[in-house]
């Protein structure tokens, strides 16, 4: 008898096999972490139904299965080699295997020398990110399959990591695309994924085995698949055993079953994880803390036949609707809370007509929305008011305690921590879209373990040992709890130690802050996750202060508007559609591709009963108004304009062609190469403007996932620019940047500087296109018309010292010029704004930034609120060199810290800083600017980009930001 | 605004401890003796701590911050809060490597660290060669140099020999014993001012070398394992979870490439940057006689170490040929060319399966690391290389299971081999 078992990070498998190497016996099952027990059980049942005696050959495989087998004495073999293995003996020709399972994807290369490929920890992907998907269109994994067959059209969904992806699909959902090209495009994410991710530039050809749970039971990812690869793969019987069966046939040593199970018994009751204090010693402690925070109440009253002038707010957030209603007193007369279902227009009229219908007498003297939701509510209902929703929080944790010093709300989706001076938010953290540890975190893990979320949490106020599970993204902790439920700690520890990630998630990785003294002593907490009490008394110990946790925590949003109703409108009458028009209210939808750019945006346009109209899901105002966007005070719009006309402009090839990648340092460095090349005689092909097209044209040749976009979109340029045959491309690796003076050296990035190193060992098209990436500095003008000449007359000898230098001398003029150009214009905005009264935002990044595929259109975001928008760049010169607390090394932050400090200086002139993903330098940038910022009294607002970003949130974010200003303004 | 803690000063050197995170367990102890025995009063050498370091670094540095820069600066802290060192007396040593990418900042995060943690009375002193933090850079003399130059020689040569000897000796624990011993003796010739002369260096090695060899082995093909990576996590046991104690215990020979290797790097890029760059000949002159010099004790070390019947790593001028085609050495960023040099060097001389160990997010190694990965493969098809991310968070359990895959891959091309 051999027996194989494999345990996954979902699902135990375990198949048994003859003398004959028939299978007898095989079983596929979610485990739900409990593997010690599931493990033991299997192995039990195998040797009492199908083992005689009690040896049999036994080897374990899997993710989950490796700790599992030292403890069991019994042979382990590495997942992917099992599943060679059984590939080799099942199905010898097979060129390739891509096996995706529950939290892992993998491609095995089996012909032209063997290569195995993992995704890294980043990647989420896969069969839980399949799962999450799923759960999010409210369906179940079979049905998602059936919908996807009907799609016709996919949607561009970040593939990178489940998180990233939610905040794609659920902006999808809320406009009311069709479930079948939501489902279809989720499928179609995941082979992007897999491609980019562990293909890295290796072409999957030939036969194509897929293995694996998702494969095995998605027809639709399965044809993704095969469109994607132009192959026709296939998906084998027992594809769900390939593992299970690679370990039964690797196994060579009889093991005694009964032995196993036992050591198997002895370790689950050890308990060898790294633990914490409890979170309660006793339960007096409890009461006494329990106690406490009931005192933080809204007074509540009933509905009488004169409750008059009512104040209602509505917080229409990304996944519920909140209603809070109150009296002319402030009193809550009404509350109301439930999931929006996609759409919340017909549930709100539905509840609104219960509340008019209830209450006959009432009358409504203002209706405030809040939240993502805001201007839907307020076209389709008339609503009085619109509040940004972290104003709406501001506004209700001050009614709990009038000196608020800082406010955290952690909601099902996202996290909002506001600082408060002088009654007036001065500074916003939002979560990012990488790290998730709010509501629907701790939901997703009761659920994995079988627990409904409220249970999971009361179950860890008087967990013993608490794990430590660190402060990371549900990814990660996905193998944390395993690793620890493996080590022996219990749900009750698990339970606790999920509460206190979310806290030192909430406290170090968003707020940033290391003491209670920074955080401040007077703090609210809100938002429906501090309902969770083992998360309230987590945030308590973990900052050692006592906090106020109003009763109604999760309604916030709701509340504050309310409030805000009663302070602006008194005894107004409401101008909110009255019961009448309520009751012949229909709203009707219509998802439509917006035909004005390039961009195509998919846009949902709702029109209601009265004609009103209301558009979302663009980037500009052109659907809405028209005509495109007014630009005139953009000057990321003036830079990228300048640009294209330079690329447009190729010349004669007198000499031959040059192709130049138009990425990372070259959106500075075009003026100074296309004057160069062009005084030369050469015509110049540059790159086209990214696009996501153009993004997956390369994204085969990347070698690491986790780079930033910018420099993933590189592969693209350089592809595109191999489309046209350019005699050869130029791109030089630069150290160092140019010196503008302001700090203490001036290097570039090392993605900055060496990327052209990756793209040459990387990318096919370079095979067959001379590819010149030499190393030079142009920070050293002297030093560089001496060396310049020697490089180039390596490849280029026909080129004589002489002309290159007088070039280098145009391409020097063309770049100063280009950089005064842009001084110029940012002169010329920043005075033109002050004429007009305007706000001016410093929207600060690197000069790639500029690249609207890598901005997603921010830039435009910020014109359409009416501010003006310049550039890091535009400011040089402004201030001189200061001392700054990190090492100033690197030219374009330098130029960052530099606008910081300008912006203190100015009334009207605001930062807001782009970072992309992966960006390592920008962990030290952002603290600095940060700081620089607020020692100038100025709010500091970061905007993580990367392939995909989500709007809606910046949209908050950036109306938050000019809230807080225009409050401060009038509080001055 | 900047953090300003003390400078570390001449005058502390009599009666503070200076602390220094343990980067490499064997080459550290011989920097311990030199200083030591050059007039510091008192060095520590930081472990993995009391209580969870990295949990500490967390709490005041930048979450996205390097993974090593994290630890670093939750060992410090913790060894302040340790109660064993009175904190008014102890100061701290960072190196800084001076070069484009955020490893320079560490000694500003740790600064801020400091000042957040109510530590802001600690000085902290830069080991760094670029005339960075000029008032700060710790206190040497040339005969602490030299002793500092000797000792991680010797400790590299001893590390080397260890790691060949240990998965075939014969009596378990012979090599680990003779490893103490000659530490023991090393540590002793420093403290006393012998031996560290450049021109002892032939007999003492012959003397180390001949007694590894003395040790009776059994010399099975086992299977071979390079480790390269950023600097850190290569040979911080904190930093990569006890990496080359998981890959002896699969029955592996390990090599990791000394130490000494990452100064010569930075040594010939100084050199290099009068050639690329034109940057101040003098320094550029200064740096390649340095160069020169450890190149020359290399040379002697490989050779007594191949006349003994031990693999040995070539000249470093030599290593400097190997990138070519694959990434040029104007690639100076973090480990950069060198990385690149060690793994093409390691699976010329039989150790074609590498774990290539970085942390998390460092941009460096996207170029040097994962970047030339494929390139590399293309030369060398038995090229069996397994990228680990490093991280707070990432799991002792994912980042053994990708070890594993490559083992597996390893053991079958050692069996085809055969």
């Amino acid at each position: 008898m051999r027996i194989g078992l494999d345990i996954g990070s979902t699902t135990i498998k375990c198949v048994v096999l003859d003398e004959q190497e028939n299978i007898v016996f095989s079983t596929y099952e979610r485990h739900h972490s409990h593997i010690l027990e599931l493990g033991g059980a299997l192995l039990k049942t195998v040797r009492e139904k199908y083992v005689r005696g009690d040896k049999a050959i036994l080897a374990i495989s899997g993710s989950a299965g490796m700790g599992l087998a030292d403890t069991a004495e019994i042979p382990f073999v590495q997942e992917v080699y099992a599943t060679r293995v059984a590939a080799s003996r099942l199905a010898p020709d097979t060129d390739c295997v891509i096996e995706l399972g529950g939290e892992d994807a993998k491609i095995l290369f089996l012909t032209h020398g063997i290569e195995v490929r993992m995704n890294g920890s980043c990647a989420g992907g896969t069969g839980a990110f399949i799962d999450q998907m799923a759960t999010l269109l409210k369906m179940s994994s079979d049905e998602m399959d059936r919908e996807a067959q009907k799609a016709t059209r996919t949607y561009t969904i970040a593939s990178r990591c489940g998180v990233f992806a939610k905040s794609d699909v659920q902006p999808l959902i809320n406009q009311g695309a069709q479930a079948g090209d939501i489902a279809a495009s989720i499928y179609q994410a995941v082979v992007n994924q897999t491609i980019a991710g562990l293909a890295q530039g290796r072409p999957i050809e030939g036969n194509v085995l897929y293995l694996g749970g998702p494969l095995t039971f998605s027809k639709c990812l399965r044809d993704s698949f095969d469109k994607t690869l132009g192959v026709t793969g296939v998906c084998p019987e027992n594809s769900l055993f390939y593992v299970a069966l690679g370990a039964a046939y690797y196994a060579d040593r009889e093991i005694s079953l009964s032995e196993a199970e036992k050591r198997l018994a002895a370790y689950s009751s050890t308990a060898t994880y790294l633990g914490m204090p409890p979170l309660f010693e006793t339960r007096e402690d409890y009461w006494e803390f329990h106690n406490r925070h009931m005192k933080a109440s809204v007074p509540r009253v009933e509905f009488t036949e004169d409750t008059k002038n009512v104040h209602i707010g509505i917080d229409s957030g990304s996944t519920t609707i909140k209603m809070v209603i109150i009296d002319r007193d402030g009193n809550i007369l009404h509350t109301w809370y439930r999931p929006n279902d996609g759409n919340p227009v017909p549930l709100i009229r539905d509840e609104m007509l219960k509340v008019y219908r209830e209450h006959p007498n009432m009358t409504v003297s203002s209706v405030t929305a809040s939240g993502y939701g805001e201007e839907l509510m307020k076209h389709a209902f008339h609503c009085d008011f619109g509040l940004v929703e972290t104003v709406a929080h501001f506004t209700a944790a001050r009614h709990f305690l009038p000196d608020v010093d800082f406010i955290i709300d952690i909601g099902g989706q996202d996290m909002k921590c506001f600082r408060i001076e002088d009654g007036a938010i001065s500074n916003i953290f939002l979560n990012e879209a990488c790290s998730s540890g709010c509501g629907s975190f701790l939901q997703t893990f009761a659920e994995a373990l079988g627990y409904d979320v409220q249970e999971f949490a009361r179950m860890g106020l008087y967990a013993k040992k608490p794990v430590d599970l660190g402060s990371r993204c549900t990814v990660f902790m996905n193998s944390s709890v395993k690793q620890a439920q493996k080590d022996g700690a219990t749900v009750e520890d698990i339970s606790a130690g999920l509460s206190i990630s979310v806290v030192k998630n909430a406290l170090y990785k968003v707020i940033r802050c290391a003491s209670p003294e920074e955080l401040g002593r007077k703090v609210v907490v809100q938002g429906g996750t501090f309902y969770n009490e083992a998360v309230l008394r987590a945030f308590e110990q973990e900052m050692g202060i006592e906090v106020i946790r109003p009763d109604i925590a999760g309604l916030m949003g709701a509340f504050g508007a309310a409030l805000h109703g009663l302070e602006h409108a008194r005894d107004a009458k409401s101008t909110f559609l009255s019961a009448e028009a309520l009751e012949h209210f229909e709203q009707k939808t219509q998802a439509v591709p917006c035909q004005g750019c390039g961009n195509h945006c998919l846009l949902t346009i709702n029109t209601f009963a009265d004609g009103e109209r209301f558009i979302s899901g663009n980037r500009c105002d052109k659907p809405v108004t028209g005509h495109a966007a007014d630009d005139a005070l953009n000057l990321y719009a003036y830079k990228l304009d300048c640009l294209e006309q330079l690329a447009a402009d190729e010349g004669e090839a007198v000499r031959g062609t040059v192709g130049i990648p138009l990425c990372l340092n070259m959106y500075e460095l075009l003026p100074f190469w296309h004057a160069f090349w062009r005084t030369l005689g050469y015509k110049v092909i540059v790159s086209p403007v990214s696009t996501r097209k153009l993004y997956q044209k390369g994204q085969g040749t990347i070698p690491s996932d986790t780079a930033c976009y910018p420099a993933k979109l590189a592969h693209g340029h350089i592809a595109a620019l191999a489309e046209k045959h350019p005699d050869f491309i130029f791109y030089p690796c630069m150290s160092y940047n140019l010196d503008e003076k302001l700090g203490d050296n001036h290097y570039n990035c090392p993605i900055v500087a060496y990327y052209p190193e990756v793209l040459q060992d990387n990318c096919r098209e370079l095979q067959d296109v001379t590819f010149l990436r030499d190393f030079i500095d142009l920070s050293d003008r002297k030093e560089f018309m001496k060396r310049f000449p020697k490089i180039l007359k390596k490849h280029l000898p026909d080129l004589n010292a002489k002309e290159i230098r007088k070039a280098a001398e145009a391409g020097y003029a063309a770049y100063e010029a280009h950089m005064e150009d842009i001084r110029r214009k940012g002169a010329e905005i920043i005075s033109e704004a002050r004429k007009q009264g305007t706000r001016i935002i410093v929207l600060a990044g690197r000069p790639y930034h500029v690249d609207p595929e890598v901005n997603h259109g921010i830039d435009k975001l910020i014109a359409r609120l009416g501010a003006a928008v310049i550039t890091e760049d535009s400011l040089v010169g402004l201030i001189p060199k200061f001392e700054t607390s990190v090492l100033n090394q690197w030219t374009y932050h330098s130029r960052l810290y530099a606008a910081a400090k300008w912006c203190t200086q100015q009334k009207d002139a605001d930062l807001v800083q782009l970072v992309s993903f992966g960006c390592g330098l920008d962990a030290i940038t952002t603290d600095e600017t940060r700081e620089i910022l607020q020692s100038g009294g100025k709010l500091y607002t970061q905007l993580k980009i990367d392939e995909i970003t989500n709007l809606g949130t910046v949209n908050i974010r950036l109306r938050s930001l000019f809230a807080a200003l225009k409050e401060r303004e009038e509080g001055n | 605004m900047a953090y300003l803690t003390p400078n570390f000063t001449k005058e502390m050197m009599k009666d503070y401890t200076v602390l220094i995170p343990n980067m490499c367990p064997i080459q550290f102890r011989m920097l311990k003796s030199a200083m030591e025995s050059e007039g510091y009063h008192r060095v520590e050498l930081l472990g993995s701590g009391d209580s969870n370091v990295t949990q500490l670094g967390l709490k005041y540095v930048h979450n996205d911050t390097c993974y090593p820069a994290l630890i670093v600066i939750g060992q410090f802290l913790d060894a302040l809060n340790s109660g064993r060192y009175d904190v008014h007396k102890t100061g701290l040593l960072i190196s800084q490597s001076g070069g484009g990418c955020r490893a320079s900042n560490y000694i500003k995060l740790l600064r801020k660290a400091l000042v957040r943690s109510g530590y802001e009375y600690v000085p902290v002193a830069s080991f760094n060669a670029s005339g960075l933090e000029k008032g700060s850079i710790l206190p040497f003399t040339v005969r602490m140099i030299m002793k500092a130059f000797a000792g991680i020689q010797y400790g590299d040569l001893i590390a080397a020999l260890r790691n060949q000897v240990v998965p075939y000796e014969i009596h378990k624990g012979d090599a680990e014993a003779m490893t103490e011993k000659w530490l023991g003796i090393v540590d002793g010739w420093i403290r006393q001012n012998k031996n560290y002369m450049v021109s002892s260096f032939k007999k003492v090695f012959r003397m180390i070398t001949a007694d590894f060899a003395s040790v009776a082995v059994n010399r099975v093909p086992k299977v071979k394992v390079g480790v390269v990576g950023e600097i850190y996590v290569k040979f911080s046991p904190t930093g990569n979870n006890e990496l080359q104690k998981f890959l002896e215990s699969q029955d592996c020979e390990v090599n990791l490439p000394g130490l000494m290797g990452y100064l010569e790097y930075c040594c010939a890029n100084w050199e290099m940057d009068t050639e690329f760059y034109g940057l101040s000949p003098l320094m550029g002159r200064a740096a390649g006689l340095v160069l020169d010099l450890m190149n020359h004790a290399g040379n002697i070390m490989s050779k007594v170490m191949k006349e003994y019947g031990f693999t040995a790593p070539g000249s470093f001028k030599d290593l400097m040929k190997k990138p070519e085609g694959i990434l040029s050495l104007g690639t100076k960023m973090g480990e950069g060319w060198l990385l690149t040099g060690e793994m093409v060097e390691l699976i010329e001389n039989g150790y074609s399966n590498i774990v290539c160990a970085q942390p998390f997010g460092c941009l460096p190694n996207h170029i040097a690391g994962k970047g030339v990965i494929n390139k590399i493969r293309e030369r060398f098809p038995e090229a069996n290389i397994t990228p680990v991310d490093y991280d707070p968070s990432a799991t002792k359990v994912n980042q053994e299971n990708r070890i594993k895959l490559m083992l597996a891959v390893a053991k079958e091309n050692l069996q085809n081999d055969q």
